[in-house]
């Protein structure tokens, strides 16, 4: 091979491409011996003192300062790293740097995943739809309703089975809401017989058109028991209307333990134990979660034996954000009256308990074994190095949660990522930066390619394009070991 | 499975875009939409394995062919070699020669057992695999020079027509040639047979050690051409009527005996905005237009 020809390695080809021209595809060239690509590579630049959020620095590094290389202040993404598929050969990058006096080698590549998705928590005590329904996007089933969780519904969306394993427009919409999702884009998703939510990560759902504020701060019951000596004395009874366990004061442990009198109150749903209703109503997007517009219509008759005119009932939603105060006419009927001033304070606390409802996206993916023989000729031993805590995984630089058992299953939060860090193949697939991080030690013994590690300064010194970011100050450091966290 | 294929709709909706690596296909079929649905899906199934398959025989398809060559494994590499075989005893060729018509007509042939259309083209950077069923139709659009997309004329294809392959081949095309033509265009049965001929007919327009004509050894601009230290044309100088009509005639005596061979149906050689005509069908005139349904062929 002549001197001045390089090998391209974008497609199996691997055309040599001579100095100041392109390969067979005309896509890739060598400008003055390097092979050329589009993409701007991002190196995650750790400014201790800056900022909260990734900030892209356009400008070349022409100020870069050399000292800062050795002292493991910069770290190389997979962001526009490229990949090598079939990954018959060494990831696109694999770099040395000095990490304390030990060396430190990050293999770092953008896996191209089939098998992922993102986990979606959105908090809202709102029915958003029943358990496994499907949700969709652009009309095309792209997930499901999965189990909910403390004040937050959880959706399951992407996944191998809907993004290839169905119509092509079902791989399209669910490639496009996975990729919109993860580089934290609002995306409107319907589910079947339920609400049409609106999920941005870090951002607060919209159901149905209606921005959700925050999270109930506890079920119907726990909220009793929470407030009940806030209650105890301004008003008779107390119902904290919920989807889950509506809560009576009255008839609950906490009202019984400060003596609140029986009010003769009776509620439609199923008692679950003293003070506590299951299904009071149906499931919606109004009273805590509930379909309910008008509370009394989970009121039975007052017991006339028990109940007097002029009991004081006040209803409110586990949010505080629906309440309403009734007090009991000549014929037990309640009757609406304003809320008196002195239980105002504890419908407001209610609402300051409650915190801000977010959505948040995890990427789930799992490093498959092409992938992982970019890493190494032995592909598992990459596996028992993550699972030995020798090797750090991290996503753009991110931290991610690596699941135990077999293989790389990981998930990162979306939002602690740079922006756009994902990007995606037509077949259609996730593409998402992955990083590798060992010392140079382990890396030889778990058979790494080690012709093929680079120092950090001639990554960050080539001149042709890189971004550097600033990284977030919330997140470890990923050159740092666990043990040393900050 | 091949995660750097590109594959997607064009903005017009109709056509389907294949790109992996140095292959780069514009797909479009008529028929019901069903059909339709189903043909681009098995395109683009098969679409996704061939580069792989390609390059897994790579050197194999990069040397001389020779009739004593064992059969490759791949399917499209037995349409590349199939197709060049009729030229090994007198030309140097290599299946590589055939390798954008044999893709063209993989795909095309996958489309076709996949659906029921009336028509399909597979257009693998200027070489077309065609699908024609009865009273259909194809005006495909000619042009003097690869690298310029004005028309010098056009052709009707009709289904009784045996011509289901064109391609074009000359120096200023994106592959490598041995001689000056600007652009040969063939008509044959199949894409790969037509995408063979064209390369020697093409070679055939030359005017030996002329001194206007420049020359390099392949291996200087691509390290692992196929063509190794052979001389490829990188520019042709201003050339006589005299001198273009010889380098014509040339490549007219080599066309001819394919069309004798029953290698191809008919070829227009062009050359310095001169164009020869081998063969019934094409009848080369000036256009206004193109053809609504037209293929432009650059």
């Amino acid at each position: 091979m002549p001197d001045d020809a390089i090998r391209c390695d974008a497609c199996p080809v691997l055309c040599y491409i001579k100095r100041g021209r392109t390969g067979s595809c005309d896509r890739y060239g060598n400008h003055e011996g390097k092979l050329v690509r589009l993409d701007p590579h991002v190196v995650l630049d750790r400014a201790l003192e800056r900022g909260d959020s990734v900030v892209p620095f356009l400008e070349r590094s022409r100020d870069w300062d050399g000292t800062l290389v050795s002292h493991g202040e910069t770290f190389v993404t997979a962001i526009g790293a490229g990949t090598t598929y079939p990954d018959y050969k060494p990831a696109p990058f694999i770099i040395s740097s000095q990490v304390e006096g030990a060396d430190m080698v990050t293999v770092v590549t953008e896996g191209i995943f089939s098998y992922c998705g993102v986990k979606v928590k959105i908090d809202t005590d709102r029915h958003l739809g029943a358990e496994c329904s499907t949700v969709r996007a652009q009309g095309e089933a792209i997930g499901h309703v999965t189990t909910s969780e403390y004040g937050s519904q959880m959706l399951s969306l992407g996944g191998v089975r809907h993004l290839t394993g169905g119509s092509r427009q079902e791989g399209t919409a669910t490639c496009d809401a996975l990729l919109n999702l993860c580089n934290g884009k609002a995306v409107e998703l319907k589910i079947d017989d339920g609400a049409k939510v609106v999920v941005q990560a870090g951002k607060p759902p919209i159901v149905d058109g209606a921005q959700e504020e925050r999270m109930r701060v506890g079920c119907g019951s726990a909220t009793i028991g929470m407030f009940a000596k806030q209650w105890f004395g301004k008003v008779d009874d107390v119902v904290v209307v919920d989807d889950h366990i509506t809560g009576v004061l009255s008839e609950h442990q906490a009202g019984k333990l400060l003596g609140v009198p029986e009010t003769g109150i009776k509620l439609k749903g199923r008692r679950s134990t003293p003070g506590r209703y299951f299904q009071v109503a149906e499931p919606g997007t109004s009273w805590g979660g509930t379909d309910i517009e008008d509370p009394l219509t989970i009121l039975g008759k007052f017991n006339a034996k028990k109940a007097w005119p002029g009991l004081r009932l006040l209803m409110v939603s586990t949010t505080g954000e629906q309440h309403a105060y009734f007090e009991l006419g000549e014929d037990l009927k309640p009757r609406e009256k304003e809320l008196p001033a002195n239980l105002k304070e504890s419908v407001s606390r209610i609402k300051e308990n409650c915190e801000p409802a977010l959505c948040t996206v995890l990427f789930m993916g799992g490093a498959g074994g092409s992938l992982r023989a970019g890493v190494t000729e032995n592909p598992v031993k990459l596996t028992h190095s993550v699972r030995d805590a020798l090797t750090r995984v991290t996503c753009g630089g991110s931290p991610v949660y690596v699941w135990p058992g077999g293989g790389i299953t990981f998930m990162v939060d979306v939002t602690r990522m740079p922006r756009n860090a994902f990007g995606y193949v037509p077949t259609p697939a996730l593409v998402a930066p992955i990083e590798f991080t060992l010392k140079l030690a382990d890396y030889a013994a778990l058979g790494g390619y080690l012709e093929n590690v680079k120092p950090l300064s001639s990554i960050v010194a080539e001149d042709d394009g890189r971004k550097r970011v600033t990284a977030r100050a919330d997140n470890p450091w990923p050159l740092e070991s666990g043990a040393k966290k900050r | 499975m091949n995660n750097r294929a590109q594959i997607r709709m064009l903005a017009d909706g109709r056509r389907l875009h294949l790109h992996d690596g140095p292959m780069d296909l514009i797909v479009e079929a008529f028929g019901a939409p069903c059909e339709i649905q189903s043909a681009y899906r098995a395109a683009s199934e098969r679409f996704l394995n061939v580069l792989d398959e390609l390059c897994g025989e790579l050197s194999f398809l990069r040397q001389p062919c020779c009739e004593e060559a064992e059969w490759p494994h791949g399917a499209v590499a037995r349409r590349m070699l199939a197709a060049v075989m009729p030229y090994a005893s007198q030309h140097f060729i290599t299946p590589m020669a055939a390798v954008a018509g044999a893709v063209a007509e993989e795909i095309l042939a996958a489309m076709v057992s996949a659906a029921e259309l009336s028509r399909i083209y597979v257009n693998d950077g200027g070489d077309i695999a065609l699908h024609l069923t009865a009273d259909e139709n194809f005006v495909v659009g000619m042009v003097e020079r690869p690298d310029r997309r004005s028309l010098a004329g056009t052709t009707t294809l009709t289904s009784t027509d045996p011509v289901r392959g064109i391609a074009t081949s000359g120096w200023r095309g994106r592959s490598f040639s041995l001689g000056i033509a600007d652009a040969v265009t063939v008509l044959a049965d199949r894409a790969a047979a037509a995408d063979a001929a064209a390369t020697i007919i093409a070679n055939a327009v030359d005017l030996p050690r002329h001194p206007a004509i420049i020359r390099v050894p392949a291996c200087e601009l691509a390290p692992d051409s196929d063509l190794g230290r052979r001389l490829v044309t990188q520019a042709v100088g201003k050339l006589t009527s005299a001198e273009v009509d010889r380098a014509l005639a040339s490549g007219m005596r080599t066309a001819e005996l394919l069309l004798r061979l029953d290698l191809i149906r008919s070829v227009a050689l062009n050359l310095q905005g001169e164009t020869r005509v081998v063969g019934a069908m094409v009848e080369p005139r000036r256009i206004a237009s193109v053809h609504e349904r037209g293929l432009v062929h650059a």
